[in-house]
């Protein structure tokens, strides 16, 4: 498998875990890690995406469809959880289900110190705030983790993050 | 300058199956002084987030109407979020700011809205087809009328006396009030 089948076959896989248990809302801000995997949310009629400003606007969003019967999932980069301490609360208080796709920056090959700060406190922070966390480091891992960690948050009301490993990911390339 | 508690009493008349998300503080109060009703959702916390979660529910149940109301440090939190809502124009969704031009729960600060930053010329920037001010009770009927059957996201700007109000506490357990919200969603209309 070359470097391209790989990095367009992982975020199928999320994709595919999608359409198992049901997704029907992603709320998402802009990110290169998950791109594909925006795509393939933008394009399917039963999915609603939903361009956020902010991360926390996905975590709200995850609570209002949850009150309205549908399942939903929260796509953004390790910088994107400290915006959203506060209202991962909201989640706690009320056991509202919230699975979150976190693509991992400021690890693996970091050219920018500044994604170090926030990415290497991403998932003590998460566990901070209530969240199981799974970390991912195989695309192919990916499947079985993603799958298990939407049962974990579909079927207990709990708050799952999967944490998509910078070297899954890729590391970012510069140019100048 | 309208009373808060009897425009929201207004507002909420009659109001059917009407979903309702109240923003922490004194909209939590205010909504629940109008009558406990299955099919509110109080927050407690969340800053930011009324609007939200009032996006959310109404995606997922395009056939109910959803009212957001919260207050002026609420929605200003969420600014952002009036954006993500008009890129969605979610028809059933309207958000009633209730705007004291202070924040009420920690000791009457003057808010953004107080310096005359305005919320329905964001809104309507933001695209929101419906968008406009109130500040006469007379005016609670067409808005009331609006959360039932107007086009959204609409967005009221409902301009109330700063004056204190006895605080009516509704329950504080999240996971009850998030059941009864859903158990009554389910059962509404059948």
């Amino acid at each position: 498998m070359d470097d391209r089948t790989f990095s367009l076959s992982w975020p199928d896989a999320i994709y595919g875990q999608f359409r198992r248990v049901g997704i029907r809302q992603v709320g998402y801000v802009p990110d290169a890690g998950h791109s594909r995997l925006i795509e393939l949310c933008v394009n399917d009629p039963d999915i609603h995406d939903v361009v956020l400003t902010t991360e926390e606007e996905g975590v709200a969003l995850a609570a209002g469809a949850a009150l309205g019967g549908q399942r939903a999932a929260l796509l953004m980069q390790s910088s994107g959880v400290g915006n959203c301490i506060n209202m991962f609360s909201l989640m706690k208080n009320c056991g509202f289900p919230c699975l979150t796709l976190v693509t991992m920056r400021g690890e693996f090959g970091e050219f920018n110190p500044w994604q170090v700060p926030m990415g290497s406190i991403t998932e003590a922070s998460l566990k901070l705030c209530g969240f199981l966390t799974y970390r991912v480091e195989n695309p192919g891992d990916v499947e079985d983790i993603v799958g298990a960690g939407a049962d974990m948050a579909f079927s207990g009301d709990f708050q799952v993050a999967i944490l998509l490993s910078q070297r899954l990911i890729g590391r970012k390339v510069w140019t100048k | 300058m309208m009373e808060r508690r009897e425009f929201v009493r207004r507002l909420l008349a009659d109001r059917g199956d009407l979903a309702v998300v109240c923003g922490l503080g004194s909209p939590t109060y205010d909504v629940a002084a109008a009558g406990d009703h299955k099919l509110n959702f109080y927050l407690w916390g969340a800053m930011g987030g009324a609007a939200m979660i009032g996006l959310g529910l109404a995606l997922a149940r395009p056939d109910r109407r959803v009212a957001v109301l919260t207050g002026d440090g609420e929605a200003l939190m969420g600014l952002g979020s009036l954006a993500t809502i008009g890129v969605k124009q979610p028809a059933n969704l309207a958000i009633v700011v209730l705007d004291n031009q202070h924040y009420g729960e920690t000791g009457m600060q003057p808010s953004h809205t107080h310096d005359g930053i305005d919320l329905v010329a964001v809104a309507r920037a933001c695209k929101f087809p419906e968008a406009r001010a109130i500040s006469d009770i007379a005016e609670a009927g067409a808005v009331r009328d609006l959360l039932h059957a107007g086009r959204g996201p609409i967005l009221v700007q409902a301009r109330i006396a700063s004056g204190d109000t006895p605080r009516v506490l509704p329950n504080r357990d999240g996971h009850a009030i998030k059941l009864r919200f859903i158990e009554a969603l389910e059962a509404a209309g059948q």
